[in-house]
């Protein structure tokens, strides 16, 4: 089928997904232990859409995520090491421990980043996408959003500013079925949130995100037209909030059979099924080996990394005269 | 030197800037074929086409916050926000975009976009088109506001401005657009985070931005009458603040009154006020007088809009009370 990732990548994506549901369950053991600071927002059962979808971009394309972009920032090639550092605070963090999980950015790796104002993701992506345009680079700018920030203002007006001006971005709907603990059938008046991209002359496709090979199947297909200059486009993928919104989330709200629903179509899983026929057991034990020790290690390492020290940077102070 | 409008010295120095480096755009409600409601972007489609000068659609929010991007990412955009009422509009990618990244990205990104708004009363444009915001802007760590009131330095901070890798935010009047003054020829820049004296005087400092500056002037000439020596401070850029500026006039008035045209409670009057007192509280000899507009809405009507507005005769009431 068109568009569909090699063996090599989908092992890429397989490695890339374990990376980060060892992180999140690493995570959550630690918060149980108190040793984590601050709310996390884990996307477990949800990283097909982040890993798959970023898989599709090149190195100089961007992307713009949510404060649940765990999937986003080691699938836009983000190391495990400074990404666990940020999240637990150290100085090695990839942002010397100034941002936190939710604000994660990499500049250099086009993750431009993190954002935990709910859409705000959204007009970041279609800024940089303007940028593109205007300097002809050729690249594209990618917003992971989720069904929460699809009913925000913001949301509109930019999407309505990429449909009107062709900007190279994609839209990829990460639709988790909750805005904290409201679902979105208590959110919006209608299931498949992408209907609207025809109010933006933006084509749409709508896929099973537990699926990264459809997952990186549509998202591929619309980067290659926004790359082409033919305008933005939406990939709207449907899966499932398995953990609660945050660590700090009492639960309560989801149904026990919906979850028990979608743990059995566990994004991993499908893509495990779908490679082993390819590759076989032994080269996935492998692949699966390898991930849980890299995780292992770097928690290890940013456990034992230091503190940063508060100082006043006159390199980050806009009024310094040294600008 | 040429003698231009201020409007003419903004639109020249887009233009300018412009030529000199393909990464500056302009984009804004009404500023491509129209040329901007105060005609600041008059002739510049024309010049540069529709990539790099934008009509927009009504869509603030989403404007501002993608200034903050695309000069993350190598552009140099001018946003024009038509009337500083409009700017609350905008607030989340100045307070929680703009102003954090810088630090919080730990030094990797710059962020070099222009915000270019004009506020004020006096054109009986009511309580949605009037208001000077400027105090709520100069509040966010992280951003640069600045205020000429000439056409000169409207030119010159304009470009100095576009090349600063930080964002600013950049006020102009609807009163003094078409207010004339000498502007220097070629490549000349003003930096920001710079008082100038505008008129020396050793009685009483007079410290303003913007519009107020000339209100400041005419309280000057009044107080001339008087028998008092006024000196008038344009402070030009809010934020950063020229304190050693300030210091300096205190220092030889030992008086002072901070004008603002935006509200007074917790305003920037109050701030001025407050540095003062901080810096060179030994060498007051009276408490700092406070010019601003009342706490309320704009009125329409022009006698309700006039009574409120800070103006040269409340000026030189004021420093009359802070010198007896």
């Amino acid at each position: 089928m068109k568009n569909t990732p090699s063996v090599e990548q989908q092992l890429e994506i397989y490695h890339r997904m374990l990376l980060v549901r060892h992180l999140e369950e690493s995570l959550g053991a630690l918060h149980k232990e108190g040793r984590t600071r601050g709310p996390i927002h884990r996307c477990d059962g949800q990283e097909a859409v982040g890993v798959a979808a970023t898989a599709v971009l090149e190195a100089g394309d961007k992307v713009a995520t949510t404060h649940r972009g765990h999937a986003v920032y080691i699938g836009k090639g983000m190391a495990m090491r400074p990404v666990v550092a940020e999240i637990l605070g150290r100085a090695t963090g990839a942002c010397g421990g100034r941002a936190g999980h939710m604000l994660i950015a990499d500049a250099e790796k086009g993750v431009i980043g993190g954002n935990a104002i709910v859409g705000a993701g959204i007009p970041a992506a279609a800024g940089m996408a303007l940028s593109m345009q205007i300097l002809g680079t050729g690249n594209v700018a990618m917003c992971v959003f989720g069904d929460g920030a699809a009913q925000t203002g913001i949301c509109h007006e930019a999407m309505n500013m990429a449909g009107l001006w062709k900007l190279p971005v994609v839209f990829v709907l990460e639709h988790n079925q909750f805005g904290l603990t409201v679902p979105s059938d208590v959110q919006s008046p209608v299931e498949n949130l992408s209907i609207r991209a025809a109010g933006y002359a933006m084509p749409a496709e709508i896929v099973d995100g537990n699926d990264a090979v459809a997952v990186y199947r549509a998202v591929s297909a619309m980067v290659e037209r926004a790359r082409r200059g033919e305008g933005p486009g939406m990939v709207e993928c449907k899966t499932y909030r398995i953990e609660g919104f945050s660590t700090s989330d009492m639960g309560g709200y989801q149904k026990p059979e919906d979850i028990a629903n979608w743990k059995a179509r566990d994004p991993l899983q499908i893509s495990r099924t779908a490679l082993l026929g390819e590759v076989g057991e032994a080269q996935l034990a492998r692949i699966e080996a390898a991930a849980k020790a890299e995780v292992a290690e770097a928690f290890d390492t940013a456990l034992s990394d230091p503190m940063p020290e508060f100082s006043i940077d006159e390199a980050c102070n806009p009024y310094s005269e040294a600008h | 030197m040429a003698m231009m409008r201020y409007a003419e010295a903004l639109n020249a120095a887009l233009r300018e800037e412009m030529q000199a480096d393909p990464s500056v755009f302009l984009f804004g409600e009404d500023i491509g074929r129209y040329g901007g409601v105060f005609k600041v972007t008059k002739g510049l489609m024309e010049e540069f086409g529709q990539t790099r000068v934008r009509d927009t659609p009504i869509s603030e929010q989403a404007l501002a916050a993608m200034a903050v991007t695309a000069a993350m990412t190598g552009t140099r955009p001018v946003l024009e926000i038509m009337y500083a009422d409009f700017v609350p509009l905008t607030l989340d990618a100045l307070v929680n975009q703009a102003s954090i990244y810088n630090y919080i990205w730990n030094g990797q990104v710059k962020m070099p976009f222009v915000l270019r708004t004009q506020g004020g009363g006096g054109a009986g444009a009511g309580a949605q088109h009037s208001k000077a915001l400027d105090s709520m802007l100069a509040h966010i760590p992280g951003i640069k506001v600045v205020a000429p009131s000439t056409p000169a330095d409207a030119k010159g901070m304009l470009k100095a401005a576009i090349r600063d890798d930080q964002p600013v935010v950049f006020l102009e009047h609807k009163l003094l657009y078409n207010t004339r003054g000498e502007v220097p020829e070629g490549d000349v820049t003003v930096p920001l985070g710079k008082a100038a004296t505008v008129r020396a005087g050793s009685d009483i400092s007079v410290f303003a931005t913007s519009k107020m500056v000339i209100e400041a002037l005419k309280a000057a000439d009044l107080l001339a009458a008087d028998g008092v020596s006024a000196e008038i401070i344009d402070l030009r850029s809010l934020r950063p603040l020229d304190v050693s500026a300030i210091i300096a006039s205190i220092s030889k008035t030992h008086h002072a009154v901070a004008v603002n045209e935006g509200w007074r409670f917790c305003g920037y009057a109050a701030e001025l006020s407050a540095t003062i007192m901080d810096h060179a509280f030994d060498e007051l000899d009276a408490p700092v007088a406070r010019v601003t507009l009342p706490d309320m809405p704009i009125p329409y009507s022009e006698p309700l809009e006039t009574a409120m507005l800070p103006s040269a005769e409340k000026i030189r009431a004021a420093a009359l009370k802070t010198l007896k």
